[in-house]
């Protein structure tokens, strides 16, 4: 509801300004300039995209970066899903205390997360020590591999599908379970039968929340990815970074930006954008 | 003699130190449509779900057919339960929602869906198959999870407070289709509501829920005519509860505070001088021929200063004050005429129109 007295001005888009402003000035104005790059460095035209369609390198790295972020889709689905049923099963206290530990991470800083995981996953860390001990010989490499970034971006994400999921199955209504019970359906049954696909919604969601967001990953992948399983983000830091190209480098992220688009397209058509937040 | 078909014993069902049931026990005889009535909390649900399996009784069994239903999963009871928001699977059609159970019993897909377009016909809604249940009106829905209900021939159909979502009139529609086709089945019903006239019109008997425990259980008729307490009186119907002393218990005559001297058409169980409730139904009172008036000291009279009119459109329910205690009188619109607020009545009423409530 908006409050009469703004009703009143009848101007309730003026609650939108400051926001608007800001968005304008640094985050619109600068993506004009980046497309404005991909397509006038260093000479005018559309060269920086022939090159890329051109470039198997470029290719081999743009499906990195999808698969990669279907498989953090995927790792968030199976270890945000039991947990977020256990805290729709749960009282309101303990599922608080639940989101709260969940959400926990998103308040630690996202460097010294991964930071952490360098030391956890390193040659020297605990992870391949207990692997040694175990009789694994000699110990896999875990650090800087598609599986330590991957490992990385799922426990950075989990939020965000825990979240969609768990809203979803809030939502459920417990006398549906019960029903499906007493017309005969044992517990599996009830769970595939009704359960898991009125979750389906949340389950969209969180893939989709989680993909989008992976796709555009940089940190994360540069520091404890594989080195020749590059990322699209990645890729385009090393091309400003160390080749000055950006007329390069912006085509590549007006590419990266286009696709995630083409997934929230998708996405609207089938589902509905206003339902992407729970 | 036979066991009966469904066997509730001493049921008891405690929370803590809330005790929701504390000693429920009736007996269900095949085909019989038996109502659960009584106010929310009173622990007609929670017995329906103790039935169900979806609740644990504290001790007490129950038996369907002679077997324990105790160590019984909900899932393997075959039970069918219509609940209160009809609970259909938003994700599944209508058609899709009524072969569920049978899907879940391993019924041939071709057989299943020839049962369910059957229990679709049962319930007039033949064309209904491929609808959403989100696409259907309450009423519809209804009779959907009803059907979903009976398809599977279950040996018990259980109604939790299943019209409370309808208005009026589709809940009087929906009263005589439920018991249309709990009649054409045969089926064994309990149905639970807070609703007396429901419970009246439909049931076979009726058992009166107060307190987690059962007050009183017969028919629609016992329950009206002869209440066996004070609360089933006053839950059953629109009553007049009258406190008063035995006077002679062979003639029947019984001594008010407010209403002077009651005769009642039977003896009476209690002693001189026991306490007892009296219970006048409104639509029992009637209003006295003028010729016959002053006659304050007869039995089963009195003479009263109507304060409150209420119109019901056929009746009418006057509120009377005599003696210091109001009397309710429901007369027929056109006796009501031309009686206002204010005007004196003398009534009368039949001495089979008491009826005694023994002192709790």
């Amino acid at each position: 509801m908006i409050p009469t007295a703004l009703r009143g001005a009848s101007k309730p888009w003026l609650l939108l300004l400051p926001l608007a402003l800001f968005l304008c000035t640094f985050f619109l104005v600068p993506l004009g300039q980046v497309a404005m790059m991909s397509v006038t460095e260093p000479e005018p035209g559309f060269g920086n995209y022939a090159h890329l369609a051109g470039d198997a390198l470029y290719l081999q790295v743009f499906l990195n970066t999808f698969l990669t972020a279907f498989g953090v889709a995927v790792g968030c689905l199976l270890l945000g899903y039991p947990l977020a049923y256990l805290m729709a099963q749960s009282s309101p206290r303990v599922a608080a205390l639940l989101m709260l530990l969940v959400t926990m991470s998103f308040w630690t800083s996202f460097l010294v997360r991964t930071y952490a995981w360098m030391v956890l996953l390193g040659n020297n860390g605990p992870l391949t020590a207990l692997l040694g001990f175990l009789g694994w010989d000699p110990p896999p490499h875990l650090l800087f591999t598609r599986f330590s970034s991957t490992l990385a971006m799922v426990h950075i994400l989990i939020p965000y599908m825990v979240m969609s999921l768990y809203s979803v199955m809030k939502r459920i209504d417990p006398a549906l379970l019960r029903a499906a019970e007493s017309l005969g359906a044992k517990p599996w049954g009830v769970f595939r039968q009704v359960y898991l696909p009125l979750s389906a919604p949340g389950m969209v969601n969180g893939a989709t929340l989680v993909f989008m967001i992976c796709l555009g990953f940089y940190v994360t992948p540069v520091l404890l990815g594989s080195p020749q399983e590059q990322m699209v983000a990645g890729l385009i830091g090393t091309q400003i970074e160390e080749f000055l190209d950006f007329g390069q480098a912006s085509a590549m992220a007006m590419v990266l930006l286009a696709s995630t688009l083409i997934v929230l397209a998708v996405y609207h058509r089938r589902f509905g954008l206003d339902r992407l937040w729970g | 003699m036979p066991d009966p078909y469904l066997q509730v014993s001493a049921l008891t069902k405690s929370y803590g130190s809330v005790t929701a049931l504390g000693g429920v026990s009736l007996d269900v005889e095949k085909g019989e449509f038996v109502t659960f009535l009584g106010p929310s909390g009173s622990g007609k649900t929670t017995t329906l779900m103790i039935i169900a399996g979806f609740e644990t009784a504290t001790s007490g069994t129950v038996k369907v057919g002679g077997r324990s239903l105790s160590n019984i999963p909900p899932h393997a009871r075959n039970i069918g339960i219509v609940f209160q928001n009809y609970a259909l699977f938003p994700h599944k059609t209508a058609l899709q929602n009524i072969m569920f159970p049978l899907n879940m019993r391993g019924v041939p897909a071709a057989e299943a869906e020839r049962r369910a377009r059957a229990m679709l016909d049962l319930v007039g809604l033949s064309d209904y198959g491929g609808r959403w249940p989100k696409d259907m009106s309450g009423g519809q829905q209804q009779r959907i999870a009803l059907a979903r209900a009976l398809v599977f021939e279950p040996s018990l159909l259980l109604l939790d407070e299943p019209l409370g979502a309808l208005d009026k009139n589709m809940r009087e529609q929906m009263q005589i289709e439920i018991k249309r086709i709990q009649k054409s089945l045969g089926v064994t019903t309990i149905f639970v509501t807070h609703d007396q006239s429901e419970a009246m019109t439909m049931s076979d008997r009726i058992a009166v829920f107060e307190q987690g425990r059962i007050d009183q259980i017969g028919t629609p008729q016992e329950v009206y005519r002869r209440p066996s307490t004070p609360f089933v009186a006053r839950f059953v119907g629109d009553s007049n509860l009258l406190p008063g002393i035995v006077l002679d218990p062979e003639d029947g005559l019984v001594r008010t505070e407010h209403f002077g001297l009651l005769r009642l058409q039977d003896r009476l169980p209690s002693a001189i001088g026991a306490k007892v409730t009296l219970m006048l139904r409104p639509e029992s009172i009637h209003v006295a021929e003028p010729d016959a008036r002053g006659a304050a000291d007869r039995p089963n009279r009195a003479e009263v200063n109507v304060h409150t009119i209420v119109p019901y459109g056929e009746s009418t329910l006057l509120i009377g004050r005599s003696g210091g205690a109001d009397l309710r009188i429901r007369l027929r619109a056109q006796e009501a005429d031309g009686i206002g607020s204010g005007t004196s009545l003398d009534v009368l009423w039949p001495a089979s129109a008491v009826h005694a409530i023994p002192a709790a």
